[in-house]
């Protein structure tokens, strides 16, 4: 178990491409980290480089204290649990466990002790004497995580881990991972695309755009508090809703409703009369289904719905919007960078299931203004961040997290520091 | 909550593959520099090994008279003189006519047996394609040796001594084991739902085929082809049993028997000339085919 | 939308049909058509090795030479008892024996060490590949020819060479004795056909995953533990084609013996054996008795390679696992 310190470190290919840049960030003892971002954005070459599978241009790579940037793979002590996870096919499980043992010479009495106990964490006892290719995918990701375990590594390194998984898999072997890193203590750090894991396992998430850090903060933070347009749309499902915002006199105008700009923003605005306004889906309501007491702290409007979704547990609409080019070209590009398709402009709301709205219909909805986030067209700078003091969860407790080289001025509050106590998940 | 989930990603940046081949000459670490002259001076010794003997014997080639036995690797004058010998000599150059024809005929016949062969076996389903791929390999692993006794006695007896057709049969029947497991490996390969989905877009199933297998079989039917070549081109112990004149001894044949010739001088000279004209066109068919060589040497036997 | 986007391989051939059900008129067109593309080349291929070879089996019965036909008799297996009393016969099987083993093990480390070169090259791959196929590709004879020469007393520049390193004589003759004209074919052997095995080696190291390699770096395994821990027991399967291939091949030689020795200094091989026997002396009884013999040697060694090495030669039948 080790802190691990990486400290400027870039990654450059011989073509010039940074793949990874300037990037600086505190890993404590036993932290859970998770590394985050769309494909290319660098995520797997920093674990890599942590690893020592890919040689670190500039920078220092400290592992407990200790530079490692020369230093091959074997003599770092850490384990890694690869994407396909690099079982070795000749072996059994039993051997494919206790292969990091061998290759150290450990007594076969050892071995033998170490890798049944790893067994039977993971469950693994009645398949040891199996091949990897007769084990379902879940068996085969526990086998590849008993040898990540079964030596006592400074740090364990997960390379998404699940991504090969379906989709009910991947969330009991989510549980299980974070189950074991818990028990175990060990300082872990988790490179993944999808957020759902971003923010069911980690401490702190460092959220990455083209080898940039964009954000590193606890999970909660950067929901509530994110710094730019990129991490506000990479965080949360479904994700927030991007929507024009004009200034006139004095008010927030959206394409179905206008507020009041809070005093706050308005120094921070500048000359801009042209933002981005940023809603998330669950903030709305049905404003019939609003407490009374409730209603008054938020306005209601009429819209359009255009389809509905019913899951049974939530319901989804969509509203579809018109945007000005200038605006549709951002989000285009922004949907670009996090690897999904822009189709057209148009809301989604997630409303309560009992909620009675239907496709077709105008209907009445509820929002509370205090969460509309403002964003900056031109860079993306999130300039409502930190309003509300009371819901920012700015607290002490973990090391600092550094922040990111392109962020944006407003955050020097909010990227230091995450929750001290875990939430539940 | 659902699971929202971005392309499959492969985190890697665009041109910049998992494990990077070239980085940057900075930080360019002092094992890796190691680890690059190993590479070069592998390559450099790889290329040694394979050239030395080809540059020996073309300069051997280019020794004429006394440089001849000047024990030396390199000739004092360079003559082409041996050329002009080689060129004069109907031995040579009937064995030349002889082995082009030869080769030629056995790869194209040879080849079109084993694509009937290949695509039943990797096609269709029929009790018996298993053996027929066992006595294929069979065959290939067979001492050809062990044969030329018999058939030089069946030949004699039936006319094909010392004809083309006595070489040519021997040959397609050589060829078939490897151009079957080649080419049914390929076959194996292409996606044959593409001949459905062209006649379910209207194409009569011979546009079918011809327009979209075809294509897609062609490379490996080729790459079969210049495997055969090679074999019928270097065959020697079939050629110098089943022949005993210009009329039909092939290359291999010829210049193994070009050593007592009486009508040399210098027998080496012109043995050393023509091997390198024999050598020429496997050259150039490396040169130009080099990837669909390796791929046929190693698809049949490894990938399976 | 999931993440994993599992590529089916095309379903090629139906694999295993269910259970000998009703044969359907279509099955059987297919059965009949499958029979009628293969035949051409089965023929074939039975008729210019398997008629010569019962064909050798029945003349190994007679005293028959091609020069004197009325003088063939029969004489049931005594040409088996001739050729395996003869102390000809085991020499040969000694140096085919000794050619063998030599060239496939030489080939073998080299042409493993050559594959890692290829593996992991980074300029110049063109040239390399296409460097290693010229032996291959080139005729054999010229092979054996260059090779021959550049040992040769009167051409040669090799001892010249040893000279200036100060090893052998000028005068030495590699061609007058057994152990020196042996050096000298399998130098010529290991040459032309180490670029065939490294090329398969090379196959098979290429899919070996680069992942498991790292995994191993990982776990701490250093360079000779990742090489035989990891790497040789993944390939497994083309080291065990490779090695099947050319110890046929080599147990085959010919033209090699041909060019260099004709056989003389004690270096005559089974295959020449049989040449000179069949062809040189057109003593076909004789001649078709050793045919048979080098035939089962070759079944023999089949067999060993088969039950000695028990690796899933599903790779060398070309089923699919």
């Amino acid at each position: 178990m080790a802190p691990i310190t990486m400290t400027n470190i870039t990654k450059v290919y011989g073509d010039g491409y940074p793949a990874v840049n300037d990037i600086s960030l505190d890993i404590a003892d036993g932290e859970f980290m998770i590394l985050v971002g769309p494909s290319g954005c660098g995520k797997s070459t920093l674990l890599r480089m942590i690893v020592g599978l890919e040689d670190i241009t500039s920078g220092d790579m400290m592992i407990d204290g200790v530079r490692v940037n020369d230093k091959a793979p074997r003599d770092r002590n850490l384990s890694m649990v690869f994407q396909n996870y690099a079982l070795y096919p000749h072996l059994t499980v039993y051997e494919n466990i206790a292969f990091p043992l061998r290759l150290k010479g450990t007594p076969d009495d050892e071995i033998k002790r170490r890798v049944e106990e790893a067994a039977t964490t993971l469950e693994l006892t009645e398949h040891l004497q199996r091949k990897p290719a007769q084990l379902s995918g879940g068996q085969r990701q526990r086998v590849a995580m008993g040898r990540a375990i079964v030596r006592q590594a400074s740090a364990f390194l997960f390379d998404e881990p699940l991504s090969n998984l379906d989709a009910k898999l991947r969330g009991q072997m989510r549980t299980e991972i974070l189950r074991l890193q818990r028990r175990m203590g060990t300082t872990t750090v988790y490179v993944t695309h999808d957020q759902t894991e971003a923010m069911t396992l980690g401490d702190r998430v460092a959220v990455m755009r083209k080898g940039v850090l964009q954000q590193v903060a606890s999970p909660r933070e950067l929901y509530e508090q994110p710094v730019n347009l990129f991490v506000a749309g990479f965080i949360g499902s479904p994700p927030m809703n991007f929507l024009p915002a004009t200034i006139e006199g004095g008010q927030v105008k959206l394409p179905f409703l206008s507020y009041p700009l809070p005093s706050e923003v308005a120094s921070r605005i500048g000359d801009n009369a042209l933002l981005i306004a940023g809603l998330r889906p669950e903030h709305f309501a049905d404003a019939d289904l609003v407490d009374e007491h409730k209603r008054d702290r938020g306005i209601t409007f009429d819209v359009h719905i255009d389809v509905t979704e019913w899951l049974g547990s939530q319901q989804y609409a969509y509203v579809p919007f018109d945007a000005p080019e200038e605006i549709t070209q951002r989000l285009a590009e922004l949907q670009q960078e996090l690897d999904s398709e822009h189709m057209r402009t148009q809301m989604i709301v997630s409303l309560d299931p009992s909620s009675r709205i239907t496709d077709g219909q105008s209907a009445k909805l509820w929002l509370d203004p205090s969460r509309v986030h403002l964003f900056d067209p031109r860079n993306g700078t999130n300039l409502t961040l930190n309003l509300d003091s009371d819901r920012a969860s700015v607290s002490a407790g973990r090391p600092a997290g550094i922040a990111a080289g392109s962020a944006p001025p407003a955050n020097d509050a909010s990227s230091t520091g995450a929750d001290g106590p875990r939430r539940s998940t | 909550m659902t699971t929202t989930v971005a392309a499959p990603s492969k985190d890697t940046p665009a041109g910049a593959g998992t494990a990077p081949k070239a980085p940057m000459s900075t930080g360019r670490s002092r094992h890796q520099r190691r680890r690059y002259a190993i590479h070069i001076g592998g390559a450099i010794l790889i290329i040694l090994y394979t050239m030395l003997p080809i540059a020996w014997i073309l300069s051997l080639s280019f020794k004429a008279g006394g440089d001849i036995s000047n024990k030396k690797f390199l000739p004092k004058h360079w003559s082409l003189a041996n050329y002009r010998v080689v060129f004069k000599t109907s031995l040579f150059t009937s064995a030349l006519r002889n082995s082009i024809g030869v080769a030629l005929l056995a790869t194209v016949i040879g080849v079109a047996v084993a694509t009937l062969a290949a695509y039943a076996i990797a096609r269709l389903d029929f009790p018996g394609k298993r053996l027929i791929l066992s006595v294929a390999l069979a065959i290939a692993m067979f001492p050809v040796v062990a044969l030329v006794g018999p058939l030089f006695d069946m030949w004699r007896a039936v006319h094909l001594f010392d004809t083309w057709p006595g070489l040519i049969i021997p040959y397609i029947s050589f060829t078939l084991p490897l151009a079957i497991w080649v080419l049914s490996a390929f076959f194996r390969e292409i996606p044959w739902e593409m001949e459905q989905a062209a006649q379910v877009d209207g194409a009569t199933p011979w546009q079918a085929f011809t327009k979209a297998i075809v294509p897609l079989a062609a490379p490996g039917v080729f790459t079969t082809a210049i495997l055969a070549f090679f074999f019928a081109w270097n065959e020697f112990a079939i050629a110098v049993s089943l022949t005993s004149t210009n009329r039909a001894r092939t290359v291999p044949a010829a210049l193994a028997f070009f050593n007592g010739a009486s009508q040399f001088q210098q027998p080496v000279g012109a043995q050393a000339a023509a091997a390198v004209v024999v050598t020429i066109p496997i050259v150039l068919m490396v040169l130009v085919f080099q990837k669909r060589i390796v791929s046929g040497l190693t698809s049949g036997a490894v990938k399976g | 939308m999931t993440a994993t986007a599992t590529r089916e391989a095309p379903a090629v051939a139906p694999a295993g049909r269910p259970a000998k059900a009703h044969i359907s008129d279509r099955t059987r067109k297919e059965h009949r058509l499958g029979w009628m593309l293969s035949a051409p080349a089965v023929i074939l291929m039975l008729a210019v090795t398997g008629y010569p070879m019962l064909r050798a089996l029945y003349l190994s019965l007679f005293s028959y030479r091609l020069t004197d036909p009325s003088g063939r008799k029969f004489v049931g297996l005594a040409n088996y008892g001739v050729v395996l009393r003869d102390s000809l016969w085991w020499q040969d099987v000694a140096t085919t024996l000794i050619i063998t083993v030599v060239t496939v093990t030489v080939e073998l480390v080299i042409g493993f060490v050559f594959a890692m070169v290829m593996n992991k090259i980074i300029f110049g791959r063109r040239t390399v590949r296409t460097a290693i196929l010229l032996p291959y590709g080139i005729i054999t004879i010229v092979s054996a020819l260059a090779w021959k020469y550049a040992f040769a007393l009167d051409t040669g520049f090799v001892n010249g060479w040893l000279g200036h390193l100060g090893i052998g004589s000028s005068t030495f003759d590699w061609f007058a004795h057994r152990w020196s004209a042996l050096v000298v074919i399998c130098l010529s052997e290991i040459w032309k056909t180490t670029p065939f095995i490294s090329l398969l080696l090379l196959a098979g190291l290429s899919q070996v995953p680069d992942v498991l390699q790292e995994a191993a770096k990982v776990d701490g395994a250093t360079f000779s533990q990742r090489l035989f821990r990891v790497t040789i027991p993944n390939m497994k399967a083309a080291i065990m084609v490779a090695v099947l291939f050319r110890t046929l091949d080599a147990w085959r030689i010919f033209d090699t013996i041909f060019v260099m020795t004709s056989g003389a200094a004690n270096t005559e091989t089974l295959s020449f054996l049989t040449y000179r026997q069949s062809i040189t002396r057109v003593a076909l009884g004789i001649g078709s008795a050793v045919s048979v013999l080098l035939f089962l040697t070759v079944v023999i060694i089949a067999v060993i390679f088969v039950k000695g090495f028990k690796t899933d030669l599903g790779s060398v039948k070309g089923e699919r696992r």
